[in-house]
Parts: structure tokens; C-alpha cells; sequence
């Protein structure tokens, strides 16, 4: 064919870091600490109950209602309307979607139009900017920038300078993106820094998209926040929220927007013209499970308590041994990932194929190819003006059997070969 | 006073200012600003306006540009009415943040849709599927089985669930054991070897695949011809990629009065070719289509191939019933036609291969060249799609695949057990005295229901007549249909109003509640 083919929409967008690191990763052997999902299934409640969905009768197999499996819109309202102290409406108030990722698709497709402003919080899950820009709409980025006290960096270190911040809001601006927990630094926002922004969205009426995926995930006592109860923002945040992170089952792909039903019909709209339905069986199992944790929340059985307390170890363990190689992590009040300043270790990285690429590519392509642990590089998470200034910053997952210590029946061998510090000491030296 | 000649003068210099600000880049622009200029030219925009509207005969301009000025200036109105209301709430917002903040939100300018979802709200299926729910009517409008998948592939599906890994994030362009296994099929149906990583791509079910087909390769300028009665969804998709749909309509030529046939619709060649121009992106086709059933023939494929070819267009063919061919027919894929290969996304579907149209998995095939941009839409629109959904397909294609041309292939013996539905269905509509179109393939059926006479006059929505009559006998009869005007173009309408669809993917007992219900037709 002669003619250019592919819309001016795409233009661009063809370079993806997932899909190039799970190929890299895939043509390797390698311990995967890098994509993050876990190396380990969901609960086994939650196997049951899509098994038990799928033994349901002939209509779990068909078409459900569009906008959400009734059953699951009625729970995740009732859960989330119960910690939110409001009445959340779960036919005009939650959309359910095909994981998070599309939730924010569909959220940036309704109402982010050519000219729009968008401002993005760095750094930020890559496929923010190019959902933005897929709309026609302007990323303007905001940075987190560390903020040393003491010797151990935490993610609570990174934090916004609210003058920065105002002087990015103007006329122009559509919206906000934030995510708390953050990916890749695992900072939780504190009230006042959301009351901060919660702020100038008002002044400025301006919407918030406030990616939760990551919420039940918070540690030392930190608590999540959501900004959509702060006063003023229920009806301009659209929140969403992730059934494979909450329940570490990322390959069910179910999520959802929930916001205010005027804005999120215009979602629906979205929704009705691009995917239409999302599938049955695994709506009900995460309604299954929803309800579960809706009648033992706050208690020792949940499994929104227990995840996290089990992820606390790991995270820990993962940073000891990083230090311990000479690494500086960035220890995260939240979410899956840790980030690790590599300055401090000079490597001879002399691959030709990469060597117009960050450090932090060429860094973590070594350690694939070279030493079989895969990481992420983070400045795949900082738009173009400020990836040149974050090239040190590489991420783990943590949330992985592997980083385990102390498994008590395993054998003395298992022990030695996966015990972190050893583990690293041979990938670095 | 001023003179004629300066008066013609002032009046196309108005007119054309006029005309200009009509533009919608212009005024979005304008409309957008805050500032003092902004809010100035809105007042000489407001004051020509009204200079327009007073001057009374307009020899230099057309009506047209004089009811331009009247819009201009009643949107200009509106728009400094928000305005205002905004500023206040901008004003009075700290105080009273809790009490006002509702108020600006349900007024403000920003939290608007975007353009692109513009008209787009509604959808004949969200209207219509809260029937599905109710389990006093028969219900044969939504196009979705009341019969049990095959047991293997719910099977498949526990199984996949079991496995740890396999509730975690796959690939994201398809899970490799199902493109593997698509590769494999539909290698063997088309002929050619199919590249399971670059000329593959998983989707949230057919829809997701028209979707990521749009918004790949189509943009605003371009056109996209669309066969009437087309599936609902692709005009709206159309539209969304800001392109314009063109649409052709199949028409009855023949003079037949009865046993009526989805082969009795064709296109007129001379009209098809009138709609290709040098905007033409893409044409649509459905083969077989939904509402009709018509199963496209190769000679009628090759006239379309031919302008594919001489334009330079590029065809997505929505594929999805392609297992479900009747007797004495062929299904034939456009991309297998010379030169087609190149220019082709196929579109199919899990959910109507094996029944599970809950599952929502389908699959665009097609060259590279074009794969690769559909790709792209994927990785930034849903990444990837469910882990587990996609290995139980694998399985349940590679088993079929090991039966493929014996009687007990599904992708056969489904096509086997319709064709009896399908055949019932049409006599029992004949004997209720109405005109049923039988399909060639797909498992909808339309029929006309002009014999019937029903008046419907006491129903005063301006709706075409068959979404009243759909409406009356949900209510009247207790049957469900789906309306055929659905599936067209205004200007089709008249064409398309006494027809009503009727799905025949269900269960004995559905189609003998339908029975009853038409047998009884004339006596309630």
C-alpha cells in the first residue's frame, strides 16, 4: 500500500518497556524481579471462587450487564462507600473495566480533549503519557524530588514543592494524574500533600485521576488516603482500583473507575464504544472475594491485612541485602516496588547494541543478559525533559517467593542459593 | 445612514467574520480563554451578531450564514452565563467549599466529555438488555445462547485457573499458547502460514479488535464505507476515530413474495463504487452479517476486492460467525483473495467460536505492516487481556482442531444443530402469518412484520416503527426482538422500520415458549 497507513494517533507509541523488557526477560533465564506482578497465584479463596463461577450455570459464560457485573458494582459500592462514609451508587457511580490500565484509558478517552493540559506526577507509570497524548491532550509533568534526612532514603523523602505545583495549574488545565501508593517509588501521600492538590483542583476546577491500584499495599503503619473523600473532590476524582493487585491475580484483568455519576457516564459512553462488556466468571469471583473482605475486614483474616503484613518481610530482606552489596534503596512506605540508586557500582557495561540507550536500559539489559535478575529501569517513568537527570534508578518487584528466607522446610541447599545477600553478592561481584 | 454599496460592504465584512468564527477550531479556542481578550471578542462576536440579526435583508448572504450568527450568538450567551457562574464559584470556594463544590462541578465548563464520545451515549443494547433480567418474557432479542458452552472448554477454563502462573500478567499482544493455537487454525482455513507473534493480535473480544482497528489506522479526513444493516457499534467507532462513516445499504432485488432468503440482499455494484473516493480509509464488512445473515459470495467479495485494490483501501472484515454456515453455503475470507492478504485485519471471536460471549477474547489477524499498528493500540490502551480466559481457548482450538472437518469438530456440529433452530424458527414465524428473511449463516434471523398490521399509532414516540412494535410485544406479548433500524443510517430507515431480529442460538424450550407465544398470536 502506498499511502500512509497507521492514524496519527499512534505515532510514537510503538516502543512499549513492557513489552520490551518481558521479551528481553523471556529470552533469558533469569530470577524475575522486574514486571510486577507476584510468582506466586492469588488466594486460594479466590481460585475457588472463579472455579465455582465457572460451574455457575450458562449465564456465567454470557454477556453481562455492560457497565458491571451487577453482583460485583453492588459490593465494590458497599466495601468502598463503607470506608469512604458515603452512599456510593453502584449502577451510576462504579464502571467495571479490563484491569486498571483500562480504566485509565477510558477515563482519559471521555474527557481529555485536544489542548487539553494533563499533569502528571513523576515519576509515573509510563502509560499515563501516552494515554494523554493518544487523546490530544499535553502532559505536564510535576516531579517528586528527594529531600535527604538521615542515611536510609525512604520514598516519604520524595515529596512535591506545592509552589511547583500551583504554577503548573492554568486555564488549559483538564486534570491531574497522582498514584498512591506511587509506582515505582512506593511513596503513600500524606493528607496534606493531597489536600494540597485537592486544593488547587478546586481553584481551578480542575478533575483528579487518583490511581489506587495499589492501596491495600502500605507499610510501618502508613496509612492509604483517598483523595476522592477529602471535601470538594468526590465530584471531580475519577478512582480506580485493581482487582489483580488487591487480590494477586494480575492476569484476571478486572478494575474500575468509580466517581460521580455525571463524569462517569461519560466513561460509560467510552466504555459502551470500545470493549462494551468485560467477562463474567472472573466479575463474580472478584465479587466473591470482595464480599469476603467486606465481612472480615480490619480483621486478622483479611486478606487486605495479611498481604501486606507478609510483604513487609520481603521488603525489608530486598533492601538489607542491597545495601549490604553496596546499593542504595529507597525504602517504599507502599505499594510492590523498590527503587535503588546504582551510582555507587561501576560496571564495564560495553554492550554495542545499547549504547545510545539511559544507563539505567543499559544497566538492567547487563544484568539480564549477563547476570540473570532482571530489574526495570526507572527512567522509563520520567518524561523526556527529565529522564536524562534519573538514569541511576532501577526497580524491583518484591512481591516474590524467591526473596523468601525463612522457609522452614525447605532444604539446606534451596537456602543457600536463594538467600538474598548471597544472591545479590553473586550478581553483583 | 450608510450608503448601498457600503452597506454591502459592511454586511460581507460582517457575514464573513461571522463565518470564520464559526469555525469550531476557532471558537473551542476562543470559548476556552479567560482572559480579558478572550472575554472582548465574545462582545464584538455577540454585537456583529446582533448587528446581523437587525439588518434585516441579507442580499449578500445565504440563510445559512444568517442562522450561523443566531447560533454563534446563543452560544456566546451561554458560554458567558458559565463563565460567570465559575468566577463566583471561584470566589466563594474557600469558605465554603463543601456547599459550593457540587454546585460549580454540575455546571463547570472543564468537567465536559470530550468531543470525541460527542452523541455517542446511546446504544440500543444497554436500552434493551435490561429485558434479559426479566424472566417473564421470552427473550430472543440479544444476540447470546441460552445453551451451554462445550463442557471441554469450561473445562479448560478451571484448569487454567488452578495453575498459579497462569493468574498473573501473559503477553500482551496474546498469550502465547493461544496465538500459537490461532496460528495453527487458521493457518489451516486460510492456506498460508500465519506468524503467531507479529500477524496475531488478542482482544477483548471482537469489539475489542474493531476498536484497536480504528484507532490504529483510521483519523479524522478519512472516510469508511459501512454496509447497512451493519452492527450497531460500527458507526460509533467510526466517528470516535473522528473519521466519517459512508454508508451503502443492501437491498432485495428480488421479486420473489415469498420464502425470502439473506441471499436476496445485495449491493449495487454501480452504488458501491460511487462511495469509494480519494478519503476512503477502509470499508467494513460482515460476512456473515449481522442482523441479515447474508453470507457474502466470492463473486460479491471479488467486486469489493476490486475497489480495495483501485482505491488503495484497506478492509476489515468482522468475521465472527464464520462457523456458522447453512447448508449449500461457503464462507470465503476476503483476505484470501490476491491482493487482499496485504490489505485485510480478519476479525473473529472466542465468544461466538465456542458460545461463551462472556469471555470476551477475539483475535485480528492480518499482515505485519498493519498488525504491528494494532499492536500499538493494545500496549496503550489495555495491555494485555485475562490470562486464564485466553489458555482455556487455546485448548478448546487445538482440540477442535484435532476434529477439524469431522462431524464432531464444534466448529461444524454447532452449525449442525442451528440450522434445525433455524428452520423451526422460520416456520413457525410464517404460520403467525409474518415474513421471515432465512439466513444463510449467523444465528439471526429478520423478519417483516408489514402483514401483521399492527397499528401502533397509539404509541406517540417519534421512534421508527419497529422500535414501537419491538416495545409493544415486550409488553403486549412477552417476546423479545431486537429492532432492525438498529443496525442502519437515518436514510435507511424506511427501508429497514418493519423488520425485527430475532436470535435463534437458544434452547428447545426457549424456542417452544416462542412458539406458543406466536401461535397465540392473532387470539389475545
Amino acid at each position: 500500500m502506498s499511502r500512509q497507513l497507521h492514524a496519527r494517533r499512534v505515532e510514537g507509541f510503538d516502543k512499549n518497556i513492557w513489552v520490551e523488557f518481558t521479551q528481553l526477560i523471556s529470552d533469558y533465564k533469569v530470577v524475575n524481579l522486574g514486571q510486577g506482578f507476584p510468582d506466586f497465584g492469588p488466594p486460594s479463596f479466590m481460585q475457588e471462587a472463579y472455579c465455582n463461577a465457572i460451574c455457575g450455570g450458562a449465564s456465567m459464560h454470557q454477556y453481562t450487564r455492560a457497565f458491571g457485573y451487577p453482583r460485583l458494582v453492588k459490593i465494590i459500592a458497599k466495601f468502598f462507600g463503607r470506608i469512604m462514609g458515603r452512599e456510593i451508587d453502584p449502577m451510576e457511580e462504579v464502571l467495571i473495566t479490563v484491569g486498571a490500565y483500562h480504566a485509565l484509558f477510558c477515563t482519559f478517552q471521555a474527557l481529555v480533549d485536544e489542548g487539553d493540559e494533563v499533569i502528571i506526577v513523576e515519576p509515573f507509570f509510563d502509560c499515563y503519557e501516552p494515554m494523554v497524548m493518544m487523546a490530544g491532550g499535553t502532559p505536564v509533568y510535576i516531579p517528586l524530588k528527594p529531600v535527604i534526612t538521615g542515611s536510609a532514603l525512604s520514598s516519604a523523602d520524595w515529596l512535591l514543592c506545592p509552589e511547583e505545583v500551583a504554577s503548573k495549574f492554568n486555564p488549559r488545565t483538564k486534570a491531574i494524574v497522582i498514584n498512591t501508593p506511587n509506582n515505582p517509588l512506593g511513596k503513600v501521600f500524606q493528607r496534606d500533600e493531597l489536600q494540597m492538590i485537592a486544593d488547587l483542583c478546586i481553584k481551578h476546577d480542575v478533575l483528579c485521576i487518583s490511581d489506587e491500584v495499589y492501596e491495600w499495599l502500605t507499610y510501618d503503619g502508613e496509612h492509604h488516603i483517598k483523595i476522592a473523600s477529602l471535601p470538594g473532590m468526590w465530584e471531580r476524582t475519577v478512582t480506580i482500583g485493581s482487582a489483580g493487585k488487591s487480590f494477586c491475580a494480575t492476569g484476571w484483568k478486572v478494575g474500575w473507575a468509580m466517581c460521580s455519576g455525571h463524569i462517569l457516564k461519560h466513561l460509560k459512553t467510552f466504555h459502551q464504544n470500545s470493549v462494551y462488556h468485560c467477562p463474567t466468571a472472573p466479575q463474580e469471583a472478584v465479587a466473591v472475594g470482595f464480599q469476603r473482605e467486606y465481612d472480615v475486614f480490619g480483621t486478622e483474616e483479611s486478606y487486605f491485612r495479611q498481604l501486606p503484613a507478609q510483604l513487609h518481610a520481603k521488603r525489608l530482606k530486598l533492601a538489607k541485602s542491597l545495601r549490604s552489596v553496596g546499593l542504595q534503596p529507597i525504602l517504599p512506605q507502599g505499594g510492590y516496588f523498590m527503587t535503588t540508586d546504582i551510582s555507587s557500582l561501576k560496571v564495564e557495561l560495553n554492550d554495542p547494541d545499547t549504547k545510545d540507550e539511559p544507563y539505567d536500559y543499559r544497566f538492567v539489559k547487563w544484568l539480564i543478559k549477563e547476570k540473570g535478575l532482571a530489574a526495570i529501569p526507572v527512567s522509563g517513568f520520567y518524561s523526556p525533559e527529565h529522564r536524562a537527570d534519573f538514569q541511576n534508578y532501577i526497580r524491583f518487584c518484591f512481591v516474590k517467593v524467591i526473596l523468601l528466607m525463612d522457609i522452614q522446610n525447605e532444604s539446606e541447599q534451596y537456602r543457600e542459593n536463594y538467600t538474598c545477600k548471597t544472591f545479590f553478592k553473586q550478581i553483583i561481584s | 445612514m450608510m450608503s448601498p454599496s457600503s452597506t454591502c460592504i459592511f454586511r460581507f465584512f460582517t457575514f464573513s467574520i461571522i463565518a470564520f468564527a464559526c469555525s469550531p477550531s476557532f471558537l473551542s479556542r476562543t470559548l476556552r480563554s479567560s482572559t480579558v481578550t478572550g472575554f472582548l471578542s465574545f462582545l464584538v462576536l455577540a454585537a456583529l451578531a446582533e448587528v446581523v440579526q437587525r439588518s434585516g435583508q441579507v442580499p449578500l448572504c445565504s440563510a445559512t450564514v444568517f442562522d450561523r450568527a443566531l447560533v454563534v450568538q446563543g452560544m456566546i450567551i451561554t458560554q458567558l452565563i458559565h463563565r460567570c457562574r465559575s468566577a463566583c464559584c471561584v470566589l466563594e470556594i474557600h469558605p465554603l467549599r463543601k456547599l459550593f463544590s457540587t454546585k460549580s462541578s454540575m455546571t463547570s465548563v472543564k468537567q465536559k466529555n470530550a468531543k470525541r464520545i460527542e452523541g455517542l451515549e446511546k446504544n440500543v443494547w444497554v436500552a434493551f438488555t435490561s429485558v434479559a433480567s426479566d424472566s417473564s418474557i421470552v427473550n430472543l432479542g440479544q444476540g447470546y445462547p441460552d445453551i451451554p458452552p462445550p463442557s471441554y472448554v469450561t473445562e479448560g477454563l478451571a484448569q487454567a485457573v488452578m495453575v498459579d502462573r497462569l493468574n498473573q500478567y501473559t503477553r500482551g499482544f496474546g498469550h502465547p499458547s493461544l496465538v500459537k493455537a490461532l496460528s495453527k487454525v487458521y493457518g489451516k482455513v486460510y492456506g498460508r502460514l500465519i506468524d503467531p507473534f507479529k500477524e496475531i493480535l488478542v482482544t477483548v473480544g471482537a469489539y475489542g479488535s474493531l476498536m484497536s482497528s480504528m484507532q490504529a489506522l483510521v483519523e479524522e479526513g478519512d472516510e469508511v464505507v459501512i454496509i447497512e444493516p451493519f452492527y450497531d457499534c460500527y458507526v460509533p467507532m467510526v466517528r470516535m476515530a473522528g473519521a466519517k462513516p459512508v454508508l451503502i445499504p443492501l437491498r432485495t432485488k428480488s421479486s420473489k413474495k415469498t420464502n425470502f432468503s439473506s441471499a436476496d440482499w445485495v449491493l449495487d455494484q454501480d452504488e458501491l463504487a460511487s462511495k469509494f473516493n480519494s478519503k476512503t480509509k477502509a470499508i467494513i464488512i460482515n460476512t456473515p452479517n449481522n442482523p441479515i445473515g447474508k453470507v457474502f459470495t466470492r463473486s460479491e467479495l471479488q467486486v469489493i476486492a476490486d475497489l480495495c485494490i483501485k482505491h488503495d483501501v484497506l478492509c476489515f472484515s468482522d468475521e465472527v460467525y464464520e462457523w456458522l454456515i447453512y447448508r449449500g453455503h461457503e464462507h470465503v475470507k476476503i483476505a484470501t483473495l490476491p491482493g487482499m492478504w496485504d490489505r485485510t485485519i480478519t476479525i473473529g471471536s472466542a465468544g461466538k467460536t465456542f458460545s461463551v460471549t462472556g469471555w470476551k477474547l477475539g483475535w485480528s489477524i492480518g499482515p505485519e505492516h498493519l498488525v504491528k499498528h494494532l499492536q500499538t493500540v493494545m500496549q496503550n490502551t489495555l495491555y494485555a487481556c485475562a490470562t486464564p480466559l485466553q489458555e482455556a481457548v487455546a485448548r478448546g482450538l487445538l482440540h477442535d482442531f484435532e476434529l477439524m472437518e469431522q462431524p464432531d469438530c464444534y466448529f461444524s456440529s454447532l452449525a449442525v444443530e442451528l440450522q434445525g433452530k433455524r428452520d423451526r424458527l422460520a416456520c413457525i414465524l410464517q404460520q403467525a402469518g409474518m415474513s421471515p428473511v432465512v439466513p444463510e449463516g449467523g444465528y439471526f434471523m429478520i423478519v417483516d412484520v408489514t402483514a401483521l398490521n399492527q397499528d401502533l399509532s397509539h404509541m406517540e414516540e417519534d421512534k421508527p416503527y419497529d422500535y414501537k412494535f419491538v416495545e409493544w410485544m415486550i409488553k403486549e406479548k412477552k417476546l423479545a426482538a431486537i429492532p432492525v433500524t438498529a443496525f442502519c443510517g437515518d436514510e435507511s430507515r424506511k427501508q429497514f422500520e418493519k423488520y425485527i431480529r430475532l436470535c435463534f442460538i437458544k434452547q428447545d424450550s426457549t424456542l417452544d415458549a416462542a412458539a406458543t407465544i406466536l401461535k397465540n398470536w392473532s387470539k389475545a
